[in-house]
């Protein structure tokens, strides 16, 4: 197993390079922002692009509803603030200015999930892949660490269609190769196993890097797929994995709730029933923190993905 | 067009189309729809710079309209039609199953003319200023031009967008309300007073004008005025009041008809009171 960790780096600091990089290559980007532009780390974008950057104030209603009328007009919106604000404070704004209505718009939303930390519950949105992923024609997209959230930053303007693309505030390991294409809705095999498969998605995904270390060290040989793309899922690749290994576990910081493994769930529901344990957040509002100490009091370790792979092949 | 006494015609029988869509599948909103007839037809018939019946979504060198109150959307078909964007023929599937004249405006069926979904109340001001934001970017010397109700201004969102607008100095946008001082459960003023409405959009940076939207003449004559105003650095707002239910007596000066539709009498005395100028449906 060879997971070289390049560098340690925020997933935000990413969305911020890849957009800057469009703002060279691509001038029908725009990005909007709600008074979050450090946070987002939007600067280099607005120091580039002043014209094409639009400050909107804290005003994240109006953001939505002015990105999907500038679609009109050929630009490719791009808006960010705190997750928290882009799906459950303008949820309607979405669901008709931009979904139902088949807008161009980039959703890009940071500091999600309990990772957040010390700002506490008002700001740590555990629900926005479910609500994203219910609004039919979204695409919802939760890459893993910088390189990765770079490249989707990018892949995503050349899509046509509104998406929500989400990552977060801490440093974490930066191992996907700054080179690895991405590919919208194909997963990404990690490690090949026959034990169990972890599927996981965001941050959990080195979690679960960390996981199949200490299950090899058990004499466990777990397959590792990443799941950027929540929506559309990759069925291929899910049912030809737990087709393989016949038990698998989903790992996400998200309420389990509306989350990845619900998405799995449904699809071996239908297809392949097979045993599944799920790592994720069990219905409670998260709290003040540090990220590391949250993710352990809501179960969300990587010793919580080893013991639920265990428990998974224990029910096969 | 400016003959007054064409565009009164026109007007005419959209309000013959309103009621007979309205009752056609007996439901959809005539009042604040026969209120706003007027201005439509001065809108699509004289005053948009516009490519009908060509249309297409990013609606490049021409000015664009977005209506927010998506509710009235039987006078925007009706218009939309009319002026030849669709056929005439399809104005009785509104409201039908399988129909692209959906209860409230929406592009997923690709009627021509609907650049944006709106139904669900205080999001078109938003999107009329991204659009407008997007022409200026464009250096697209052309307006957009939003329609709202006026009980939809108790919407918080009005007021983002209504802030974004003045601080800004989005001069190529005209947004009109509808000032008709009715909403569903009765006037405005008894359900939430707007209070003085000119006096708040001007504190937020708005060129103000009041205006007779059902009066042809006046119309054209304060559109035209507007126009004259654009590009000078501040939005502006049209106050225009209308009288909900224009055009048929008994269904004028109520909220009643906001949202319900004629049973076959009173469509029949509707029909009476409006003249076929152009050819039913």
């Amino acid at each position: 197993m060879e997971f070289k960790v390049i560098n340690y780096q925020d997933t935000r600091s990413g969305f911020g390079a890849g957009l800057a990089e469009l703002g060279r290559r691509n001038p029908k980007v725009v990005a909007l922002c709600a008074d979050l532009t450090g946070s987002l780390k939007m600067e280099v974008f607005e120091k580039e692009n002043p014209d094409r950057f639009f400050q909107v104030g804290i005003s994240e209603a109006h953001m939505i509803g002015m990105a999907a009328g500038m679609t009109i007009g050929g630009y490719i919106p791009f808006t960010g603030t705190f997750a928290n604000f882009s799906t459950g404070r303008v949820y309607d704004q979405i669901r008709q200015s931009v979904a139902y209505s088949g807008k161009n718009v980039k959703i890009c939303a940071s500091h999600a999930g309990l990772t957040l930390g010390e700002d506490g519950a008002t700001h740590q949105i555990l629900e926005d892949i479910g609500m994203m992923k219910m609004l039919p024609g979204m695409t919802v997209i939760v890459p893993c660490d910088y390189n990765q959230t770079k490249a989707a930053t990018m892949a995503i303007a050349d899509f046509e269609g509104p998406v929500y693309l989400r990552f977060g505030r801490p440093k974490v390991a930066n191992f996907t190769p700054e080179d690895q294409p991405f590919i919208i809705g194909k997963a990404v095999l990690l490690k090949e196993g026959a034990d169990v498969t972890i599927f996981a998605t965001g941050h959990m995904v080195w979690k679960a890097v960390e996981a199949i270390q200490q299950l090899h060290e058990k004499g466990v040989n777990a397959e590792l797929i990443n799941i950027h793309t929540i929506k559309p899922l990759d069925e291929e690749a899910v049912l030809a994995s737990a087709g393989k290994t016949k038990c698998v576990v989903t790992a996400e910081e998200h309420q389990q709730n509306g989350g990845l493994g619900d998405s799995i769930a449904q699809l071996l529901s239908r297809r392949m029933p097979l045993p599944i344990e799920m790592v994720a957040v069990q219905d409670v509002f998260g709290q003040s923190g540090t990220p590391e100490q949250l993710l352990a009091e809501y179960g969300l370790e990587h010793i919580d993905i080893a013991e639920a792979a265990l428990r998974a092949i224990s029910r096969k | 067009m400016n003959d007054i006494n064409q565009l009164n015609r026109i007007s005419t029988q959209v309000r013959r189309d309103i009621v007979r869509m309205v009752h056609a599948c007996q439901s959809g909103h005539p009042g604040g729809s026969l209120g706003c007839a007027d201005f439509l037809v001065a809108l699509y018939f004289s005053q948009l710079n516009h490519k009908a019946p060509h249309f297409d979504m990013n609606g490049h060198d021409e000015d664009l309209f977005f209506l927010s109150n998506g509710h009235i959307s039987p006078v925007l078909y009706s218009v939309l039609a009319r002026r030849g964007y669709f056929p005439v023929e399809e104005l009785k599937t509104f409201r039908k199953i399988h129909s692209r004249l959906q209860g409230h405006p929406a592009t997923m069926e690709h009627l021509p003319g609907i650049r944006i979904a709106s139904g669900s109340l205080g999001q078109g001001l938003s999107v009329a200023i991204g659009a407008a934001r997007a022409k200026k970017l464009n250096g697209d010397k052309h307006l957009v031009y939003v329609l709202m109700g006026d009980g939809e201004q108790q919407e918080g969102q009005v007021w983002e967008a209504a802030l974004h607008a003045g601080a800004k100095g989005i001069d190529n946008l005209i947004a009109v309300i509808d000032y008709n001082g009715q909403q569903i459960d009765g006037p405005v003023e008894k359900v939430m007073s707007l209070g003085d409405l000119k006096a708040k959009y001007e504190a937020f940076g708005w060129s103000v004008i009041t205006v007779d939207g059902n009066d042809m003449a006046s119309l054209l004559e304060i559109l035209e005025l507007a126009k004259s105003y654009a590009f000078k650095g501040a939005p502006q707002l049209l106050l225009m009041k209308t009288e909900m239910g224009q055009g048929v007596d008994f269904m004028m000066g109520t909220h009643k008809w906001h949202g319900s539709a004629p049973n076959d009498e009173q469509l029949a005395v509707a029909l009476a009171q409006l003249e076929e100028t152009l050819g039913d449906y």
